[in-house]
């Protein structure tokens, strides 16, 4: 015990000697955290609040384009811009200008109402309630084409939900437009209602908190844990550089002479760099509750969450520490350490979905990511910020980043005595 | 005290064996010095009795004890002053020598005074607070010996204790060392001073390509050698006077 208090008392001495690399240690991450959320933040406000300026061409000018452009005009997150030319419409987002042009076909809204109509009296032929039924004679009415002109540049989920959504108001319209052929059809007053055109299947989003309010997670949740993730597993490197040049002093040449266990020398490395991490994760916490707001950043819900969050803060701060002393041990210069370091973390960090949501990666790299330790960090943080679990749900995590660092730990020492027999 | 039979060590990717079958037995409080040019096995030698290398074949036992059954004790029972100055540069002297004594045990106001003590001696009571990155050569050399003797090891062996130290600190040094041999430690010691050797060890051997070409107490050694006046003449007629550069 008295070994381990020296060798953790020493290594506190080494890192508080080292200003740089306690600056790199504390202020990367925050610059990091906060440059990262401003960044995704703008993305969050384009979803919620930026308008994205779209072309509207209107070639129908009839009911059908009058409703679908009432509907557009209703989203949020987009603004109408009328043209009168399809050619300087494409042309326009062609060159970027804009991200979309949405140009409604020619008598869309005549050849629209003649084919429900077509279709509603035909079925009321069939059910012989039409006497006009006989002389129906189906006219030849070619498809409809919405075109939608996108920015090459446009990112595909813009793309796929803007379809979405536009295939959904003409299906909406295209309904209405159905009901109104039949009311017609079977009644002649045209006050009197028959069918409730409203949609009877609604969604509702629930959130797992205790009331049932939706949790619509910002930027700040999102990037807090991410984020702070990545900047403790960065210890990687002034941990393994720190290791490195141990060997390069020939302090560890010393070490290996004496009397200490080499498990000892690197408790006293963890207790030091486990600190660190919590300090830093404390550090990120204080930025989100305190900071973001005041800087006009979404701020951070810790309430409740203080003790589990600091939990799984622990545990992925070991399994980090545990890659860095495994990588200590193995790598034999600095410049073998830093560059594979900084790589691997930033692989593992990819692999972790702090990119990428685990979901949208391919279904191999799936698999792949879960034998990321900072993925199953980033999913407890997620637990806990969005999720709202307890302890126990959180066991399964923990207890593999625990595995992790006691893993990688084993086989640091091992191969330590391995290499060094005698 | 230290009994070494046909050892033997072959570095992986090398042909030539860096000590071969070597035998030697070291006496209780003997000051034994290896002497051989650059690449003959000495620090490969110490490098196996302290433990830092694993040898290809042979055996030796300190005190009776091996490594493979007795590593703690052993460890405890050794000093190693290696070649490199093995120092932490942003500590200060107090707190490497706080850090390294403590992995022998030592602990509180014992360690305290045994550091102060030691650096009094070796005139360092100025700079125990300073840090290790702002010492000269000398400094350093002296601080790496102290890391080394806190525990007052029965065996200590010295890997070229004094290189690259001006006159006064390698005095102050070998004076502390004849003191502590004086207290009944024993030295192995590497050099390539074989003046400071002469006047130092009580015996030597001379090592050329992994084998003790030579041995015995420094005078009747030179006595032996015609038309030498000094270990160095004994040195240049034994090993030859062609540049062992080696890579």
């Amino acid at each position: 015990m008295h070994k381990l208090l020296a060798s953790t008392y020493k290594e506190f001495l080494l890192l508080t000697r080292d200003l740089g690399g306690l600056a790199i240690l504390f202020l990367m991450p925050i610059l990091l955290v906060i440059t990262i959320t401003i960044i995704q933040d703008g993305t969050f406000k384009t979803l919620n609040e930026t308008k994205i300026p779209v072309l509207w061409v209107d070639n129908d000018r009839g009911e059908t384009a009058e409703n679908i452009y009432q509907n557009l005009a209703k989203v949020n997150t987009l603004e109408l811009i009328q043209k009168t030319s399809e050619n300087e419409a494409k042309e326009l987002v062609f060159k970027g200008d804009y991200q979309l042009a949405i140009v409604i076909p020619e008598n869309l809204s005549r050849d629209l109402d003649r084919k429900v109509d077509e279709n509603v009296r035909g079925m009321l032929a069939k059910f012989g309630l039409n006497e006009d039924s006989i002389s129906l004679a189906k006219t030849s009415n070619s498809q409809k084409e919405v075109r939608l002109y996108f920015d090459p540049a446009t990112q595909y989920t813009f793309k796929s939900s803007i379809k979405n959504g536009i295939d959904k108001m003409i299906a909406k319209v295209e309904t209405q437009r159905i009901y109104k052929a039949f009311q017609e059809q079977v009644t002649d007053d045209p006050n009197e209602v028959i069918f409730d055109t409203e949609p009877f299947v609604t969604f509702k989003e629930i959130g797992p908190d205790n009331n049932e309010k939706a949790v619509l997670p910002n930027s700040t949740q999102h990037n807090i844990p991410a984020w702070t993730l990545f900047a403790i597993f960065f210890i990687i490197l002034p941990l393994s550089i720190n290791m490195v040049q141990e060997k390069n002093q020939g302090t560890f040449v010393r070490l290996r002479t004496n009397p200490i266990s080499y498990a000892t020398v690197l408790g006293g490395k963890t207790l030091v760099y486990l600190c660190v991490s919590m300090l830093q994760f404390g550090l990120m916490l204080v930025l989100g509750v305190y900071l973001f707001p005041n800087i006009g950043l979404p701020k951070l819900d810790v309430s409740g969450k203080i003790p589990l969050l600091f939990i799984v803060a622990f545990f992925a701060g070991l399994a980090a520490i545990g890659l860095g002393l495994l990588l200590g041990t193995i790598a034999k210069s600095q410049e073998q350490s830093a560059p594979f370091g900084a790589t691997f973390v930033v692989i593992l960090a990819a692999l972790g979905g702090v990119w990428v949501p685990v979901f949208a990666m391919p279904v191999f790299m799936q698999t792949l990511s879960k034998l990321s330790p900072m993925n199953w960090g980033l999913e407890a943080f997620y637990d806990v910020f969005l999720r709202n679990v307890g302890l126990g749900d959180l066991l399964p995590e923990i207890s593999l980043l625990f595995l992790f660092f006691v893993a990688t730990a084993f086989i640091a020492i091992v191969y330590n005595e391995r290499k060094n027999a005698v | 005290m230290i009994q070494i039979k046909q050892l033997s060590k072959k570095y992986k990717g090398t042909e030539k064996f860096s000590v071969s079958g070597l035998d030697l037995n070291i006496d209780e409080q003997e000051i034994f010095g290896l002497l051989g040019p650059n690449g003959a096995g000495k620090t490969t030698l110490i490098s196996m009795l302290s433990s830092l290398i694993k040898p290809t074949s042979g055996s030796f036992t300190i005190n009776g004890l091996t490594y493979r059954e007795n590593k703690k004790e052993l460890k405890q029972f050794i000093g190693i002053v290696p070649q490199e100055y093995a120092l932490y540069p942003s500590l200060t002297a107090f707190e490497n020598l706080a850090y390294f004594g403590s992995t022998y045990n030592l602990k509180g106001k014992y360690l305290k005074q045994k550091i102060l003590d030691h650096l009094e001696i070796l005139g360092l009571q100025n700079f125990a607070n300073k840090k290790i990155s702002t010492f000269s050569g000398g400094m350093k050399r002296r601080i790496n010996l102290i890391a080394s003797i806190l525990h007052e090891p029965k065996v200590l062996f010295l890997d070229e204790p004094t290189v690259g130290v001006d006159v006064q600190s390698k005095n102050v040094i070998i004076n502390h060392l004849k003191k502590l041999n004086n207290a009944g430690t024993t030295m192995i010691y590497t050099s390539h001073h074989l003046n400071e050797a002469e006047d130092f060890c009580s015996r030597v051997a001379i090592i050329d390509n992994g084998k003790i070409i030579c041995k015995g107490k420094p005078a009747i050694l030179v006595s032996e050698q015609p038309d030498a006046r000094n270990l160095e003449d004994v040195f240049l007629a034994i090993t030859g006077k062609a540049l062992r550069d080696y890579a």
